[in-house]
């Protein structure tokens, strides 16, 4: 095999390709060959893991596109899931929708909702917008435990949401519900990877850099911070929707506040304003996981005094100090490690 | 009449001590422009520490307070340290995300490591007895808590006209390069800073605890300081002691008179996000707050 020296590109199609050679193709399909037979080497702990991924790897690619690209911090992410949740809960449950009916129809109610809680990003930007996200969480998910009518949303114990069904077959196993979730996240990411490379995605980028500026040359802020917070909500919706059926229940505690910080570290870890970055956070959180199940009982047997609470405060624990040390040594995440490996192959024998 | 009188008097009281939790953030983002979203959380390890001092050790009040400043100065050390020192300079985000990151992560885990997450009750620690003032009934603990804040605040203020590194931190809110071109260390007046931001969440902490013990959730307290904060205005010290009182008094009467007419769960839980939402709609810089002017 010729010694490439570069990628050259002689077409503009060439030129704006997301998979520019044969390389990126045999590892993308290598990839995609792993993901898709999965279930048939792992078991159940890990499968549960691999769900729990794809999940967030949806939800954050909205984070990222609302956070990452367009600069507008929400910790409310998890409250416009828990609007997808149960909006999907409620349609399939109590207005009988199929599940597939449902699910464009939580994403868009999540995106409205995201919508109003957008508006004051109009005014405020940087902690006064947090400030106004972690209002939203509160807000909706008071709403939806108290005061929304109890014979919607069920009230405090929640709603039920009937696994979803395809030509007759119901997804009542993991290994099918993982398929269900790693297609949606495979098209969450082509999609969210080619929004921000159009003109939507290049106006978020400007407003992200300098909202000022961004408007004087004639972006509508107005417009595109809106859409962000919409584009964003709407990922969250799917994931939301997703999170409640493969529990088979809509309730605030599947979506607690905690889980937007999470979102918010993964990005912080992946790499903000990244595509792949989005993903590799989500994947190095799950893994913490896993280390998290595998460390708990060890710690829990050396040091008894703690042992019923090792598990809840490790995780914490251990996600909060990864987080910490990326942001003081690593702030562009793992997707600038990730870029480094591949310059340094692309450019071997000659990488200095 | 004196149902309103009765709440507003300890809406005052819970109010003085969300005036001094918020003093803590407001030092913070004046001297060093980070905003301390983990605030909550040294309310919450606060009140464990009271309740280690008060009724694990069993010292008296004064004691188990001096105690706890103490480890709020150690901790406040470490935070800014190990913590801020490294972001001096770094994007708005990177700042709150290590402050988040600090409170809803490690402060968290290390409470629920070390007190298992548990409610925890002082019993007997504060008399609860009430004290009659004509028609009102006041419980003692609410006028204990009230005096103390009010201690604290007045000291606080007094630190900040006449100490010297009191002086300093001011300077540096003012300008931080002028300030260091007078000789001003900064780095200190950042340490000083996080450690009386921990302080005053500490003590605000202990006196909460008090009267209706810890838990985990009291670090949703902290969220609701950020309603003072903004109310005030976020770089005015005294705008977080007047909204504190306003704060702390509506959610009083809010929660006397509203939520007997909504569901269960009442509207007084959300009701300082909801000042929240509304201030930033209507005016973002809060009542006292400097109102930013951008250019490019």
């Amino acid at each position: 095999m010729a010694l490439r020296s570069a990628t050259f590109s002689e077409t503009y199609a060439q030129d704006m390709a997301l998979l520019r050679t044969r390389t990126q193709w045999v590892i993308l399909l290598a990839f995609l060959a792993f993901l898709f037979t999965c279930p048939l080497f792992m078991d159940n702990t890990w499968l549960t893991i691999m769900i729990m991924i794809g999940i967030s790897v949806i939800s954050v690619h909205g984070l990222n596109i609302l956070t990452g690209y367009c600069g507008q911090i929400s910790m409310g992410h998890t409250a416009f899931m828990a609007v997808g949740g149960y909006a999907s809960a409620i349609l399939c449950g109590k207005f009988g929708f199929s599940f597939w009916a449902a699910l464009p129809c939580a994403a868009l109610a999540a995106g409205l909702v995201g919508l109003i809680f957008g508006l004051p990003s109009l005014r405020v930007k940087g902690f006064y917008l947090i400030m106004a996200t972690i209002s939203a969480y509160f807000i909706i998910s008071w709403l939806f435990h108290f005061q929304l009518p109890v014979e919607i949303t069920g009230g405090v114990f929640g709603r039920a949401a009937p696994k979803p069904e395809i030509f007759g077959i119901v997804l009542q196993s993991k290994a099918s519900y993982y398929y269900l979730v790693m297609i949606m996240a495979c098209l969450a990411t082509v999609v969210a990877m080619n929004i921000v490379r159009s003109r939507v995605g290049r106006a978020f980028i400007a407003i992200r850099d300098n909202d000022l500026a961004a408007e004087v040359m004639g972006i509508n802020i107005w417009a595109y911070k809106l859409l962000a917070f919409f584009i964003g909500c709407v990922f969250a919706g799917v994931a939301g929707s997703l999170l409640a059926h493969y529990y088979g229940w809509a309730s605030t505690e599947s979506f607690p506040f905690i889980n937007s910080v999470w979102y918010l570290g993964m990005l912080i870890v992946g790499g903000m304003g990244n595509t792949t970055g989005a993903i590799l956070g989500s994947v190095a959180f799950g893994l913490l996981d896993y280390l998290v199940i595998i460390l708990a009982p060890i710690i829990a047997r050396d040091f008894p005094a703690v042992g019923p609470q090792a598990s809840a405060s490790l995780s914490l624990i251990i996600r909060g100090l990864v987080i910490i040390v990326f942001l003081i040594f690593e702030p562009r995440g793992l997707a600038h490690g990730w870029h480094l490996i591949k310059a340094y192959f692309q450019l071997w024998p000659f990488s200095h | 009449m004196t149902k309103f009188l009765e709440l507003g008097i300890s809406g005052v009281s819970v109010g003085i001590v969300y005036a001094l939790i918020a003093m803590g953030f407001v030092i913070i983002l004046k001297c060093s422009q980070a905003f301390n979203i983990a605030q909550g959380h040294i309310v919450m390890i606060g009140g464990y520490l009271g309740f280690t001092f008060l009724v694990m050790f069993g010292l008296p009040l004064w004691a188990a307070l001096l105690a706890a400043i103490a480890t709020a100065t150690v901790m406040g050390l470490l935070i800014e340290r190990l913590t801020l020192r490294p972001l001096v300079g770094k994007p708005v985000i990177a700042v709150v995300m290590m402050t988040i990151a600090l409170g809803f992560c490690i402060l968290e885990g290390l409470a629920i490591l070390i007190w298992g997450g548990q409610y925890k009750a002082y019993s007997g620690v504060i008399p609860t007895e009430p004290i009659r003032l004509g028609e009102i009934h006041v419980p003692a603990a609410t006028v204990i808590r009230a005096i103390l804040a009010a201690v604290v605040v007045a000291a606080l203020m007094l630190f900040f006209r006449y100490a010297k590194i009191g002086l300093a931190m001011r300077a540096t809110a003012e300008d931080e390069q002028v300030a260091q071109a007078a000789g001003i260390k900064v780095t200190t007046v950042y340490a000083i800073s996080w450690i009386i931001a921990c302080v005053t969440g500490v003590v605000g902490g202990i006196l909460l605890g008090a009267q209706a013990g810890v838990s985990l959730s009291m670090a949703d307290l902290g969220l609701k300081a950020f309603a003072v904060v903004l109310l005030g205005g976020l770089d005015s010290i005294g705008g977080a002691i007047i909204a504190g009182l306003i704060v702390g008094v509506a959610e009083a009467v809010a929660g006397g008179y509203l939520d007997p007419l909504t569901r269960t769960g009442g509207l007084s839980t959300i009701f300082p996000f909801i000042i929240i939402i509304i201030v930033l709609i209507i005016r973002p810089y809060g009542l006292f707050g400097t109102r930013r002017i951008e250019r490019i």
